[in-house]
């Protein structure tokens, strides 16, 4: 293992996350409010660690996968780690335990709250709460790999394919830093447009700077305790919902459509069934709960927020989805597993996953049928890789052991079984609310410090689909060679 | 710049590594997914799985926007095809691996007609270095610039030879400023020396200067070989053939050893001049039989790396004038060096400089135009010929008083066809060439980059 580059690649991280920290810290000096010194030691020891580490480039700059894979995992804990601090310096969340629950759920976009009264945050603590989001979102280490000086890392492919989500991570152009930079830009372009757009139907700057911070990483934290619903307006909804599942599309097909292959991107079969299952979700829904509203457009705006909510894995609630039918709860529950695309900032299993794994199934039924047939799987019209699909069958089986073995630990906790159940669900799929204890109207603060540790690994496997993290804690990772 | 690499096999692989090392945009295209793979994990480039002639391929890896399209697939019908379809989709430039001397002969034809950039023959190239170490022995390596007015030749320094312990200062007054040494190699570590450096024995040192200079100049330190005159050559393939022809063509006497007779037969078609021997090359009672003592340059080019070690370990050992082996894994490198094996040639790295020499002056937009480009010691220096078109705010001015980077050397003037090997007095001026030496990590492109701003 390359201790020196992991450690000057943390570093990196360590000087970004200081910039970045410095913005919430000129809220708070603008706003004259008492969480300036938080913040301030917060930039500090980030620099500190940052300056430590991340100047000086090592003799040897080789990363295998391996590395990769700790650079990642070890990045995101330590970031989480630290991010937690002007939270608990500056005294607006006292436990550091919930501080550290509270960054991880904004790191990782789940969304999921300790925090009983959001209002009574200050605003630039607030500010930092929803920006996590948003450089969680795209992923800090592939924002390093932008601003990356060019003949440094010619082997980052690792990084990023431990950093993006999805069963296969490529670059869009030749060089990692301008694949880096081109995601920044349309990430950057589309947050930039729900700005206007949200400003523009009404919304004051700050809320619609936040919340557009919160859709594009598909995180879910809202500045309001009612969540959207405290806007009730249904422009506000409406935009918002396109926009969750505009940032729950693979960024290369923006791309795509950006180099004017607009018919190539409209083509991918990943987008279709992506489309198709938040549609017919909605219907289903908007069919199902309509005896609740007054007409079925009523019914239909709050379905397919919900709907466009929970498969993005954003989490922003406008309707206390628990007074809904069963069949409506249940289709929420299926759809937090499915998760958005591959290679967009949303959580879950991911449509292509999915996809694969149905792929796989109806081959394996065919061949019980016929078995000397043979049925090459492919996905976006090419042959799928049998390594890629060796991958999502492991992807699956680690995520049902942690899903698993979750419930198991939380039962420690007494409460009901729902509510733990959907609890590991909602943070392993970067969601955020659940149902019961951890419903949409209610929070996780409830919950022992143990099972707050045990959430925010779950999210951070969760959003980091499991291999860095998994790695982080096996022994073999830190064993020589 | 877009380059696009087809096919990633030895030179392929070298050539990615250089170019995207050099900064360009690279997209790689074999039809071995196993292959880009391995290439997309260790090189910053992306990787596309599938034939480089297939039109669709070709236009998924953008050869519509690319700049440049190297084709060094095993086929060179592949190659030819390949670059002939880039063209046709918008690629600007093609180069073709082509080693089949049946196509080399219409080399015109493929660059003329067909719009080919660049056609490189890895065998060819081998043979044409090989043939110029033959005829200048006291080197391990030697190139060549401006038509071949400038050597730059590589020694290693023996133990108690006469340079070891002199300052170069000292030196030049000797040779009374006739040659220059430009870059010196002592362990791991590259120098670019100044005046008061010290040499040492086993320094390995590039020395500039015309070839009477340095004959003389090797003369007086007492390591003047004289030009090989019967060469044998162990393996019959296509860098025998093309080498053998060469030296025939200038009266050398070659033997060559191949062990297949089909080969012997041909070969002993082609080459009337040459004595051909079927036996095989590895075996020591054939080698003495053939008489290895009693020749002046010994060079192995069989299809075995480690059996080219051997033979040439073997040769050393009797002390023939000059050894020389081909070694194809770039792995084996280090440890052959180490060995002692000092001539060492390997037709992937000379054919990726070639390609690399065509890259880099393809992209020089200034107004001074590179002519040649050398990588030396292990491509950690390079040397670099410009010719100067107009004046510029460099000529005309003492070099003493140019500020150029640290580092960085200029080797030799050549005015009106004489070589200067310049002094602080010297200057630069319209239509001169001059030859820069540099360290790579500078990657200079166009001689503006030499001078500080």
């Amino acid at each position: 293992m390359n201790y020196k580059m992991v450690a000057h690649l943390i570093g990196r991280i360590m000087l970004v996350m200081a910039i970045f920290m410095c913005l919430p810290l000129l809220i708070a000096v603008i706003k004259q409010e008492d969480t300036i010194s938080g913040f301030l030691i917060s930039i500090g020891v980030h620099a500190g660690i940052g300056l430590l580490f991340g100047l000086k480039r090592p003799n040897h700059t080789e990363l295998y996968a391996k590395e990769g894979a700790v650079v990642v995992g070890l990045g995101w804990l330590i970031t989480s780690l630290l991010g937690a601090l002007p939270f608990y310096i500056s005294g607006e969340i006292p436990s550091y335990i919930n501080a550290f629950f509270e960054t991880v759920s904004g790191f990782t976009t789940t969304g999921a709250s300790i925090l009983r009264n959001i209002e009574g945050l200050s605003q630039s603590a607030l500010f930092w709460r929803s920006f996590t989001h948003w450089i969680g979102g795209m992923g800090v280490l592939v924002f390093v790999l932008a601003i990356m000086p060019k003949s440094h890392a010619s082997q980052s492919i690792h990084i990023m394919r431990a950093e993006s989500p999805g069963p296969q991570v490529g670059k869009l152009v030749s060089r990692m830093r301008n694949t880096a930079r081109i995601l920044y830009g349309i990430y950057i372009a589309l947050t930039l447009l729900e700005i206007l757009s949200l400003k523009l139907v009404g919304m004051p700057w700050f809320d619609s700077v936040l919340h557009s911070f919160a859709t594009a990483g598909t995180g879910g934290f809202s500045i309001k305790n009612a969540s959207i619903a405290a806007y009730d307006s249904a422009s506000v909804d409406l935009i918002i919902s396109v926009f969750m599942t505009l940032f729950g599309i693979n960024f290369s097909l923006f791309y795509l459509i950006l180099t004017g292959n607009i018919l190539q991107a409209l083509k991918s079969e990943e987008l279709h069934w992506y489309l198709g299952i938040i549609a017919t979700a909605t219907l289903l829904i908007s069919l199902n709960i309509l005896p609740q509203y007054q007409t079925f457009l009523e019914a239909l705006r709050y379905a397919f927020f919900q709907v466009a909510s929970i498969t993005t894995t954003t989490g922003f609630i406008t309707a206390d989805y628990e007074a809904w039918p069963i069949f409506s709860q249940s289709i929420l529950i299926l759809l937090m597993f499915f998760g958005a695309c591959a290679g967009s900032t949303g959580g879950g299993i991911k449509v292509s996953r999915i996809l694969i794994l149905g792929k796989v199934a109806f081959r394996e039924l065919r061949q019980q049928l016929r078995p000397r047939s043979v049925t090459a799987l492919k996905l976006e019209g090419k042959q799928l890789d049998s390594g890629v699909v060796a991958g999502v069958m492991a992807y699956m089986s680690i995520y049902t052991f942690i899903i698993v073995i979750s419930i198991i630990l939380l039962g420690l906790d007494d409460f009901s079984y729902t509510s733990n159940f959907s609890a590991v669900i909602t943070c392993v799929n970067n969601v955020g609310p659940g149902l019961g204890a951890v419903g949409p109207s209610r929070n996780f603060a409830l919950y022992s410090d143990f099972s707050k540790i045990i959430l925010s690994i779950d999210m951070l496997a969760g959003r980091l689909e499991l291999i860095p993290i998994v790695m982080l804690l096996s022994p073999a990772t830190w064993k020589r060679r | 710049m877009q380059i696009i690499i087809v096919g990633d096999g030895k030179v392929g692989m070298t050539l990615t590594e250089y170019l995207s090392l050099e900064g360009y945009d690279i997209t790689v295209i074999d039809n071995n997914p196993k292959v880009i793979n391995t290439v997309v994990a260790t090189y910053d480039v992306i990787g596309i799985s599938g034939n480089g002639a297939n039109y669709d391929v070709l236009t998924e890896a953008g050869a519509a926007k690319a700049d440049l399209l190297i084709a060094a697939t095993s086929s060179d019908e592949l190659n030819i095809l390949s670059c002939l379809m880039a063209k046709k989709i918008g690629t600007k430039h093609t180069i073709a691996r082509v080693r089949n001397p049946e196509y080399a002969q219409q080399l015109v034809f493929l660059r003329e007609e067909l719009g080919l950039s660049m056609v490189v023959n890895p065998e060819f190239e081998a043979a044409r270095e090989i043939s110029r170490i033959l005829r200048f022995p006291s080197a391990i390596k030697i190139d060549y610039f401006s038509k071949g007015r400038v050597d730059l030749a590589e020694i290693k320094l023996p133990e108690n030879g006469y340079l070891a312990g002199k300052r170069l200062s000292d030196l030049y007054k000797i040779c009374r400023d006739k040659i220059l040494i430009c870059a010196v190699q002592r362990g791991e570590e590259v120098i670019i020396p100044d005046g008061q450096f010290l040499l040492a024995a086993g320094d390995k040192i590039h020395i500039t200067g015309s070839h009477s200079a340095l004959a003389s100049f090797f003369k007086a330190i007492g390591m003047f070989k004289e030009k090989s005159k019967h060469v044998l050559i162990i393996g019959g393939g296509m860098i025998a053939f093309y080498l053998a022809r060469q030296l025939t063509d200038i009266g050398v006497d070659v033997k060559i050893i191949e062990q297949k007779e089909e080969r012997c037969m041909a070969l002993s078609e082609a080459l009337p001049k040459a004595t051909i021997i079927c036996g095989d090359g590895t075996d020591q009672a054939t080698l003495l039989e053939e008489g290895i003592e009693n020749s002046d340059a010994c060079v192995a080019l069989t299809g075995i790396d480690e059996e080219n070690i051997i033979i040439s370990l073997y040769g050393q050992g009797l002390g023939i004038g000059k050894v020389i082996a081909k070694i194809d894994r770039i792995s084996f490198m280090d440890m052959v060096e180490s060995v002692g094996i000092e001539s060492i040639i390997s037709p992937k790295y000379i054919t990726a400089n070639r390609i690399v020499r065509y890259v880099r002056a393809m992209q020089n937009s200034g107004e001074s135009s590179m002519k040649t480009l050398y990588k030396i010691v292990n491509n950690q220096v390079e040397a670099l010929e410009f010719s100067i078109p107009q004046d510029s705010f460099y000529t005309n001015i003492p070099l003493k008083d140019l500020n150029t980077k640290k580092g960085i050397l200029i080797a030799a003037i050549i005015r009106h066809g004489r070589l200067i090997i310049p002094s602080g007095q010297d200057h630069i001026e319209a239509k001169d060439s001059i030859i820069v030496v540099a360290a790579a990590r500078d990657r200079i492109t166009n001689l503006e980059d030499i001078f500080n701003r």
